[in-house]
């Protein structure tokens, strides 16, 4: 039986990771490498990178590390940020990742994801989705890290992004991003009940009770979180633990 | 010294850090000579069926790969679509050839019909047939870490080592003489991947 995922997310600004709420506020907390290290240890499903750098010259911290992540961690690794063309991806994944998350590159050139998944396969590209309410109210999907409105209902998108050739989406809900209130499990039902590919929660976890709610109320096929493993005492074993209790299947 | 086969797509990085933890002496190419000269080999996959098998038969992979796994019987390891790539056909884009050398074809998953997603991502447990060498000291139910939207199905049921449940039984391992491979990514499934690696490493078929 397929288990569900738990997978910390790695927020990385000029190879630091880093954590936000409602995608500002930064704060430095501390040596990706060494916290992969510690998820690998906790039997973490997957992890996610998702690099945040400004600068073009400050990129080859991803590289550096993703290659020392892929050296100690022999586990999924999805990494995102910036990647705007198939060399770019390309170099992710020779570097050791092992799929690739587009966003805003995704929206600006939707047939991006398509050369992707004929490049790379399907399963190799997540299309991450970060929205929010807008003015009148209604969600709507934002790029640049939650700044640029598309104008794009999340629901569509997704369906649109699976059609492209999309494997995986990664919904994030900006407005509880950090915030540990919980996902949006409204939207996220929304959306796992309208597209036919995976999609992994992410944004609001301040419980480990949230992550099980993601799965049996929200419809995810995996769960992501990152502030309450960095600012609670829960760990992924914990949250494991928890998970099964309530009768999720989980990883031995 | 292990071979993995270099087909131009995604991740080989992890393989090969995998044996060189290990401790194998491990090089990854897209040469025919070094396919010659290897002692194991290894064809990992990420990517489409049918450009993975037009690039190996434009390089000539194809026949290097048949001239020492099927003619000097070289230890083999295929992995994801190294796997499918061992079918007769292959029904991702159209109907594409593959090598042969494990009867059957590689289908897409039932799962989608029974409202399950596609693709099939993330842990999942085995299920022995039988038993393998290569699954030594790894628990019989062990999860292993997979992601693809295709599998073989194998048409001589001696081929088949271990199934998984998704929707359906799906082929997760198969071994016919010194040919073996996985649907799953050992590389990627922690320390039961890596206790299947060092079990290539010492395997002779």
């Amino acid at each position: 039986m397929l288990k569900v995922r738990l997978i910390p997310t790695i927020l990385l600004k000029d190879g630091r990771m880093i954590k936000t709420r409602q995608f500002s506020e930064y704060r430095d907390v501390g040596n990706p490498r060494t916290v992969a290290k510690v998820y690998d240890a906790q039997r973490a499903d997957e992890l996610i990178f998702l690099d945040i750098t400004a600068t073009v010259e400050n990129r080859h911290f991803l590289f550096d590390i993703i290659a020392a992540v892929a050296q100690e961690c022999f586990m999924p690794l999805t990494v995102g940020g910036g990647i705007r063309d198939v060399a770019q991806a390309r170099a992710i994944l020779t570097h050791g990742a092992d799929k690739v998350a587009i966003n805003t590159a995704a929206v600006e050139r939707p047939a991006f994801i398509t050369e992707l998944a004929k490049k790379f396969g399907n399963s190799t590209v997540v299309v991450s989705i970060d929205y929010k309410k807008n003015a009148k109210g209604k969600n709507e999907v934002f790029t640049h890290r939650g700044t640029h409105p598309t104008g794009l209902d999340p629901v569509a998108w997704a369906k649109e992004a699976q059609k492209l050739g999309a494997g995986e989406i990664l919904l994030t809900c900006v407005d509880r991003e950090g915030m540990m209130t919980g996902y949006d499990l409204e939207t996220l039902k929304q959306i796992t009940s309208s597209v036919s590919i995976p999609v992994t929660a992410s944004g609001g976890v301040g419980t480990i009770q949230d992550l099980v709610d993601g799965i049996v109320i929200g419809g995810a096929s995996a769960v992501a979180a990152a502030s309450i493993f960095h600012f609670t005492d829960q760990s992924i074993f914990k949250a494991h633990s928890h998970m099964k209790q309530k009768g999720l299947s989980v990883r031995k | 010294m292990i071979v993995i086969v270099d087909y131009g797509l995604g991740n080989l990085f992890s393989v090969q850090k995998a044996f060189e933890i290990l401790g194998a002496p491990v090089k990854i190419s897209g040469t025919a000579e070094d396919i010659h000269t290897a002692e194991r080999i290894v064809l990992p996959g990420v990517g489409a069926f049918g450009d993975g098998m037009e690039f190996l038969r434009t390089k000539g992979l194809d026949r290097a790969l048949t001239e020492e796994v099927i003619g000097k019987k070289k230890p083999f390891l295929g992995i994801c679509l190294g796997l499918q790539f061992l079918a007769e056909t292959g029904e991702e884009h159209g109907e594409h050839r593959g090598l042969g050398w494990i009867k059957g074809r590689v289908r897409k998953l039932a799962a989608e019909k029974q409202g399950l997603k596609i693709p099939h991502i993330g842990w999942n447990e085995l299920t022995m047939v039988r038993a393998s060498p290569m699954f030594t000291g790894i628990n019989p139910d062990a999860d292993f870490y997979f992601v693809h939207s295709f599998q073989l199905q194998c048409a001589d049921p001696t081929d088949l080592v271990a199934t998984a449940t998704y929707g359906e039984k799906i082929t997760a391992a198969v071994e016919r003489g010194n040919i073996f491979a996985t649907q799953f990514h050992p590389e990627k499934s922690q320390d039961n991947g890596l206790k299947l690696l060092e079990n290539f490493i010492q395997w002779n078929p």
